[in-house]
């Protein structure tokens, strides 16, 4: 096993706790982010450029994308909701 | 389920996992020793039988043509399905309201970002394009090239124009990319029926190793299977957004 692999595998290790534990959603998708780019560099590391290539745009870019939209549209709905119950407005 | 019911099914369940992992991970081979006669075969018979140098694309177009037929629909199906569970959601009329919002709010994007934004997207398609007309030859191939060329796209969007992204690539116009990949697919399949007897088999001459007209319907293929992928990443994302920039009115 090479240095490079063993880094790749200690990133991936630390990176999926870091993404479980990490408590607020929004920093989650950051940290999911930078996950998978860990992610590809494991993946480039053991040969599998093809995988590697695919992993960055998919993980780097296209789930966090679609999480963010998501989340962003969660907070839309729960901010009218408040403002219909004449409750305080969440941030 | 109470805290309790869980935690006892887990003091159960936990350690038999573990079990059957150690087991599972002690009959593994050792790092680096690859003990499986299929990888040797490809890797041995199709350079030589297709002229392709790159054996997880020949993988993909030749010897498992029909899996990746499969894998295609499959995504066409999911995204097909994200669209009509996204647009009923939203409803026509609020689609119709929102038409005179001229960019959304996150249109204060700071010069540099919008400069960074400029940069890659020239490179991203220019990486797309690279990816998907060499995938017979080097790493790439038409999913890669696909979500490359995706991505490029959402770059117009980091700069905070995202209506200027959907009149570049309206809706209909993804749907038409991503139907024709997907049936130009199936259709290349047809000519290996009709030219070689067997569906998706190589018809094409195979060319001179090395060059990017070689490795015979594989470079076909990718542009398929590219402009299906891409097509489909865009109009998933396109729905999200509507979903999240338009509707809030």
């Amino acid at each position: 096993m090479t240095a490079i692999q063993l880094a790749a595998l200690i990133v991936i290790a630390v990176g999926g706790t870091v993404v479980v534990l990490t408590p607020e959603a929004l920093r989650q998708v950051l940290a999911l982010g930078i996950y998978g780019f860990g992610l590809a560099l494991l993946f480039f590391s053991f040969q599998a450029p093809d995988v590697a290539l695919s992993e960055i745009v998919v993980s780097a870019v296209g789930l966090p994308v679609i999480l963010l939209a998501s989340l962003r549209r969660i907070r839309e709905q729960e901010r009218s909701r408040g403002r219909e119950e004449g409750g305080p407005e969440r941030q | 389920m109470s805290r309790r019911v869980r935690l006892a099914l887990f003091a159960f369940a936990g350690p038999g996992l573990l079990a059957v992992l150690l087991i599972g991970l002690h009959g593994l081979p050792a790092f680096g020793h690859y003990r499986n006669v299929y990888g040797l075969l490809v890797d041995k018979v199709e350079p030589g039988l297709r002229h392709a140098t790159d054996i997880v694309t020949a993988l993909n177009f030749d010897i498992r043509a029909f899996d990746t037929l499969g894998e295609e629909f499959i995504l066409f199906a999911s995204v097909a399905g994200v669209a009509v569970l996204l647009r009923h959601l939203r409803g026509e009329e609020e689609a119709e309201q929102a038409r005179g919002i001229e960019d959304h709010r996150f249109a204060g994007a700071s010069p540099s970002l919008q400069l960074t934004s400029l940069i890659l997207i020239p490179l991203l398609f220019a990486l797309g394009a690279y990816l998907l007309l060499h995938g017979q030859l080097t790493p790439g191939g038409g999913f890669q090239a696909g979500v490359v060329l995706a991505a490029g796209p959402l770059a117009i969007l980091l700069a905070g124009r995202y209506f200027a992204l959907k009149r570049m690539a309206p809706e209909s116009a993804l749907e038409l990319v991503e139907s024709v990949g997907a049936g130009g697919y199936a259709l290349i399949g047809l000519g290996g029926l009709i030219f070689a007897t067997v569906y998706l088999k190589n018809f094409l001459p195979v060319g001179h190793q090395g060059t990017i007209l070689s490795a015979g319907m594989m470079p076909i293929n990718s542009i398929a299977v590219g402009l299906e992928v891409a097509g489909a990443f865009l109009v998933t994302w396109t729905e999200f957004f509507d979903q999240a920039l338009i509707v809030e009115r």
